[in-house]
């Protein structure tokens, strides 16, 4: 399997206030295609930053990249010319927003937000593609994540949609230009557990169904067993363990990992 | 529908925030000391032309009685008479409005489409050159008295350099009727009058200038603050994220948001305009409604008084309507659910 995504070695830093903090220290990744790969990790333990530096969306400064590469494709995002970056951004490579409560424009309705992320990518791309034609891919999106009255719904603004509608629409944003990777940030954490689940298996439907590869976000390890195959730990900017999740969660290496199990809850009513 | 049921309340609202204002201003207005008919009538008048005026004004009965009496007027549009001017206070405020009108609205518009862009350029450039020219700017203008500045502006730009008029509404010289509706800039295009119209514009710069630097201000670093805010939303980072432009951005994803603050701000600093034209309309002359208004305080000329306040109270609510209005245009949230989510 060639790596789609693979990242070496990256270090970042933050200074705040003249003082210069390393959050990232020679993280490596690699996210195959059409595979699905978790990221694990608590708050603050360098999976955003990340996530965001895949993106190109790090505030530089204060953030500063010190060393690394990130290929996608083969080509390291890092390097290559902005105009090109750009172009991969919000296409080949989009992202799920973690919160569908603060993720929507509040003041803009669905078809004008997904509209005007379509046009950009587009003019992008060089694709040419009316008004007319965004408005079909726009259905078309919000009927693969599973949305019954796409019309009504495109017509809404988010406040007249529900939690889980909106972070269906969210993922039908990452899936307009059809991109090849999909990074997802803590999908659904700030909905309650059943639209959690129902939204992690829509993900990983829509995975499967457009062979997209997936680098999932977490600090849910009971998330991952779920939905990926592979996994890496991270813990203080560190990539502390990885490997196949089943091996991962039948003997964790780390004493980070193994707390981070323990910290699934069960259902059994009696720890294991 | 939603909207229309929005506006209902609304102005239902209003009506009831006017009945508040006058009974609070009548009752204010009576229970400072003073005769009114006294002093209309001036020390040398004996004391049954005193009470003969007082039956005459209604003065002699009780409180009540003379608000329902005054009620009753302003429910038919009639403000009573003025005891100074002897005209009615419908004519009177007729007369001196339109002027008064002219300088707030110009004032209010110039604020907000100059105090808008600062602020949004603030955010842009946030604590670089744009933002702390800007923060000054709104800072100074803040502490500066509104008399002060208004001074300092007529000895500089008057005196010193001898560029601008600084009294009145149009040079002595100048005849013009504003017939139509009472503000010189508009009635002067109907006329086909450019020479009213640019002359009215120099005399309007001064005191625009001194009664509108503090709200520009003000609105300029409301919006800063806003902007700034919205553009640590996460809706931002995810429009950054799928390759949205800087510009459209700026303009639409965080303008729009950010645009609430600075509308509200607005209608409240509508308030301190009105009482501050006061002000700025006796240092430059200004034929409005702040000399009639001021003289009828201390004379206490109770239906003058009670016009002049009924009639800026009017005005603020209906700004204000105007501006709920368009806080419902601009923000979907307060269409729908009636308050901001």
């Amino acid at each position: 399997m060639s790596a789609l995504l693979s990242v070496e070695r990256l270090s970042v830093s933050f200074t705040t206030y003249g003082r210069r903090t390393q959050v990232l220290h020679d993280v490596s990744l690699n996210v195959p295609e059409g595979a699905q790969i978790a990221l694990v990790g608590e708050s603050g333990s360098g999976k955003s930053v990340t996530m965001k530096t895949i993106m190109g969306i790090l505030p530089i400064p204060p953030a500063k990249i010190e060393g690394g590469r990130i290929l996608f494709e083969g080509r390291d995002l890092l390097t290559m010319p902005e105009r090109d970056r750009l172009r991969l951004r919000g296409t080949a490579m989009s992202m799920v927003f973690q919160d569908p409560m603060s993720s929507l424009n509040p003041v803009f309705t669905i078809q004008d937000q997904l509209g005007t992320i379509l046009k950009y990518a587009d003019r992008r791309l060089g694709r040419d593609r009316d008004r007319r034609g965004r408005y079909a891919r726009i259905l078309e999106v919000l009927g693969q994540v599973r949305m019954r009255d796409p019309e009504r719904v495109a017509r809404s603004f988010p406040i007249m949609l529900s939690g889980g509608m909106r972070q269906r629409i969210l993922i039908a944003m990452a899936l307009l230009s059809e991109p090849r990777l999909l990074i997802a940030d803590e999908p659904g954490t700030a909905l309650d557990v059943t639209t959690q689940a129902q939204i992690l298996k829509l993900l990983k439907d829509l995975v499967t169904e457009n062979r997209l590869a997936l680098l999932m976000i977490t600090h849910n390890l009971g998330v991952v067993r779920e939905t990926c195959g592979y996994t890496y730990v991270m813990n203080k900017g560190r990539i502390v363990e990885h490997g196949q999740t089943q091996s991962i969660f039948d003997a964790p290496r780390e004493e980070y990992t193994r707390s981070l199990i323990a910290a699934v809850p069960r259902l059994t009513g009696r720890d294991a | 529908m939603e909207f229309l049921a929005f506006l209902t309340r609304r102005v239902l609202w209003s009506v009831l925030v006017l009945f508040g204002l006058s009974i609070v201003i009548f009752t204010i207005a009576r229970i400072v000391p003073g005769d009114p008919a006294r002093m209309a009538l001036g020390p040398r008048a004996s004391a049954d032309q005193v009470a003969a005026l007082q039956q005459t004004l209604g003065l002699d009965r009780p409180m009540w009685e003379q608000y329902g009496l005054f009620l009753t007027g302003l429910s038919q549009g009639d403000l009573g008479r003025s005891l100074l001017t002897a005209q009615s206070v419908n004519v009177d405020i007729a007369r001196t409005f339109p002027a008064t009108f002219e300088l707030v609205l110009c004032t209010i518009l110039l604020a907000f489409i100059l105090g808008v862009p600062l602020g949004v350029a603030a955010a842009r450039w946030k604590d670089r050159w744009p933002d702390n020219l800007v923060r000054a700017l709104a800072i100074f203008s803040a502490v500066t008295p509104t008399f002060f500045l208004a001074l300092l502006l007529q000895i500089l730009a008057g005196y010193v350099l001898n560029i601008l008029p600084t009294t009145g509404r149009l040079p002595a010289s100048m005849s013009f009727n504003a017939d139509v509706t009472g503000l010189l800039l508009i009635d002067s295009l109907i006329r086909g009058r450019l020479d009213v119209f640019g002359e009215a514009i120099r005399h309007l710069i001064l005191p625009v200038i001194a009664l509108g630097a503090a709200t520009m201000g003000q609105i300029a670093r409301i919006t800063r603050a806003s902007m700034i805010d919205v553009s640590r939303q996460d809706y931002i980072e995810a429009a950054r994220a799928f390759g949205v432009p800087d510009r459209l951005r700026m303009f639409k994803y965080m303008l729009r948001p950010a645009f609430v603050p600075p509308l509200t701000i607005t209608g409240l600093e509508f308030a301190s305009l009105i009482g501050n034209a006061f002000v700025v309309e006796l240092i430059f002359s200004w034929p409005g409604m702040a000399s009639y208004g001021i003289r009828a305080i201390t004379q206490k000329d109770l239906n003058a008084i009670m016009g002049v306040v009924m009639v800026s109270g009017a005005f603020f609510v209906l700004v204000n309507l105007l501006i709920d209005v368009l806080v419902g245009v601009v923000d979907p949230r307060v269409r729908i659910r009636g308050k901001r989510a």
